[in-house]
């Protein structure tokens, strides 16, 4: 209940014991397949090589007893180019770093897919699986292992452009099959704004005497 | 056999009597009839399908022979427009992905802006998050309880549902001001106390909830024809419902002994309180409503507990006036009215996450109904669907 005395430096509890063991086995089964391996908050991430991520998915299934499919997702690591700077006035979506970073256990370019699998029949047992996705990207479907991994693969597909390489059939899932870009990408738009830009803070009337006499906004010299 | 048959394309010329035609036609019924498959498309408006799912089947006959559900119909875009909101803005939009259980949406995903932000709500705040999680979930089930008959065709057990929710939505409202919308858990704590008089008012509306699952069990479980349109109909074997991702009380409906509440990473007070995992060996639809009758009276049980423990103390811990996120990743999943909720949020240290991952519990539900319908007969879709037990906007997102 406590927060941790002992935590490191991002303020995250060590690894629980079952996350510790998951991460033996699959090193042991993995070997260097597996890249780098990090710890959110007591679970752990294990970020594999590309060519090892169904390897991966049937290590965990058949070795590891995580039975259970969480979901297969993606991410998109390149920094947000829509939203505004600070200090720019532009408050209609919260500002994020510029620098391209990488989360836990890293990743070698911009995108990513990850997954979650846990098991049914051990106490808090769960992994974080990621894998790079190169230019091509393609990734290795985990539909032979995890039926489940489907209309996950089908969402990812659809939001970010990955192919998924076994996968049955590779279809809109939630947009229309005419729908064109991949709308999880962070160069994508997101319409609504486009349409009709969000007032942000702007309604806000500046108080007498606040910090509102500051020097005019750069975006408004455009 | 004795007149002559008229040829193909012209007019008869003669007064023919029809019984003459009579063996031709069933000799045509047994070599020529044509029994290719019919594709029949249901929804996305259908009253049985409980929102705008669309689902195209392939019938032979009155068979199944393959099932394609066709989703998105309310797709809103949830995981986008996280990354346009803060994290106070999020809390209002994750109410609507399973507007039965709204609070039990909320749950998750601010727990994991308090791990980040290394913030614990106090103890009463974590009773009280439990309680208000409690209730949604038998709000949730009451009305599955009832309209679950409605499916099979017992009219009355879907108004004692909706009656006896009442009960509960009532509560809810109480304490957060909205009925299906609570927007109610803030970053560190709760936005109120709860109001006067609520614990004898929690009391008595528990043991009317424990004595209309009573009649539930009487009037549908019981009912033989309940029974015989569920039973052994939409048999999940536990090993490929995990696989699919299906979980909740459709999992412990096939015999799988696991509830994050119990199993997961402990969240909330579920550790203390004295409570049992129910769950059913046959993985049918019947023993899909079963289990949710029991974990319905397993909840009312759970709150009538936590009002005899609840402590007193402040209800939001100590929380920075603008809500930064330090760096970080981190995973948390709850065990929902329907299933399994995660959220996977990314954050890089500003106001509003950097990718929310939105894990919802129907969407994997669902996925597994192109391998659940298949030879099934049309009539045992409306139960398969009404017993997987979805919402829309789930699914969805």
């Amino acid at each position: 209940m406590s927060p941790n005395a002992d935590a490191p430096a991002e303020g995250a509890p060590t690894l629980t014991d079952e996350s510790a063991g998951l991460l033996a086995a699959l090193q042991a089964e993995l070997g260097d397949a597996i890249v780098e391996h990090a710890n959110a908050f007591g679970d752990v991430v294990v970020r594999v090589k590309p060519d090892a991520w169904r390897r991966t998915a049937q290590v965990c299934k058949e070795k590891l007893g995580c039975d259970y499919l969480s979901f297969v997702a993606g991410i998109d690591w390149m920094p947000a180019p829509l939203v505004a700077d600070e200090g720019s006035g532009d408050t209609s979506a919260p500002v994020q770093p510029r620098d391209q970073t990488y989360g836990a256990a890293g990743s070698a370019g911009r995108y990513q897919a990850f997954a979650v699998v846990e098991s049914t029949k051990q106490k808090a047992t769960r992994a974080i699986l990621k894998t790079d996705v190169g230019d091509d990207l393609r990734v290795e479907s985990w539909v032979p292992v995890y039926a489940g991994a489907d209309w996950h693969e089908r969402e990812a597909w659809e939001m970010y452009g990955f192919v998924f390489d076994g996968h049955p059939s590779l279809r809109h899932i939630y947009l229309p099959a005419e729908f064109e870009g991949h709308p999880l990408r962070k160069d994508y738009p997101l319409l609504a704004r486009e349409v009709k830009p969000w007032p942000g803070l702007v309604d806000v009337e500046p108080m007498p005497g606040g910090d509102a006499d500051e020097e005019a906004t750069p975006a408004a010299s455009e | 056999m004795s007149k002559v048959l008229p040829e193909p394309g012209r007019l008869p010329e003669i007064e023919v009597d029809p019984s003459a035609f009579r063996h031709l036609a069933d000799a045509q019924v047994n070599v020529e009839l044509d029994t290719g498959d019919m594709v029949l498309n249901i929804g996305p408006q259908h009253p049985a399908t409980h929102g705008t799912l669309r689902l195209v089947v392939r019938l032979d006959g009155e068979r199944v022979i393959a099932a394609d559900p066709i989703i998105g119909y309310m797709h809103r875009g949830y995981e986008k427009l996280t990354e346009f909101r803060t994290y106070p803005q999020i809390t209002t939009l994750i109410n609507r992905i399973d507007w039965l259980s709204s609070f039990a949406n909320e749950v998750p995903f601010i727990s994991c802006a308090e791990k980040l932000m290394n913030i614990e709500a106090p103890p009463r705040a974590q009773y009280i998050r439990t309680i208000l999680t409690e209730l949604s979930r038998i709000a949730t089930f009451l009305l599955f309880l009832g309209e679950m008959g409605l499916q099979v065709g017992a009219i009355t057990p879907a108004f004692y549902g909706f009656r006896d929710r009442e009960y509960v939505l009532n509560l809810i409202e109480a304490v957060t001001g909205g009925r299906f919308h609570p927007n109610f858990n803030r970053i560190g704590g709760l936005k109120d106390d709860l109001p006067w008089g609520f614990i004898s008012d929690c009391r008595s509306a528990m043991h009317k909830v424990l004595e209309s699952c009573d009649e539930f069990e009487d009037l549908v479980a019981g009912n033989p024809i309940f029974q015989a349109r569920t039973r052994s109909i939409g048999i999940i074997p536990p090993e490929l419902g995990a696989a699919y991702g299906v979980s909740g009380s459709n999992l412990r409906a096939s015999g799988v002994d696991w509830d994050l509440r119990r199993d997961g990473v402990p969240y909330l007070v579920y550790n203390e309180l004295d409570w049992k995992v129910w769950t059913h060996p046959d993985g049918d639809s019947f023993a899909r409503y079963w289990v949710r009758l029991q974990e319905t009276r397993e909840s009312a049980r759970m709150v009538l507990q936590m009002l005899d423990m609840m402590p007193a103390g402040p209800i939001m811990a100590k929380v920075p006036r603008i809500i930064k996120v330090p760096e970080g990743e981190v995973f948390v999943n709850t065990e929902n009215p329907l299933g399994e909720m995660g959220y996977y949020v990314i954050s890089k240290g500003a106001t509003g996450p950097f990718r929310v991952k939105i894990r919802s519990a129907s969407f994997s539900n669902v996925s597994i109904l192109p391998w659940l319908l298949r030879g099934v007969y049309i009539p045992d879709i409306i139960t398969i669907l009404a017993g997987l037990y979805f919402i829309l906007g789930d699914i969805d997102r």
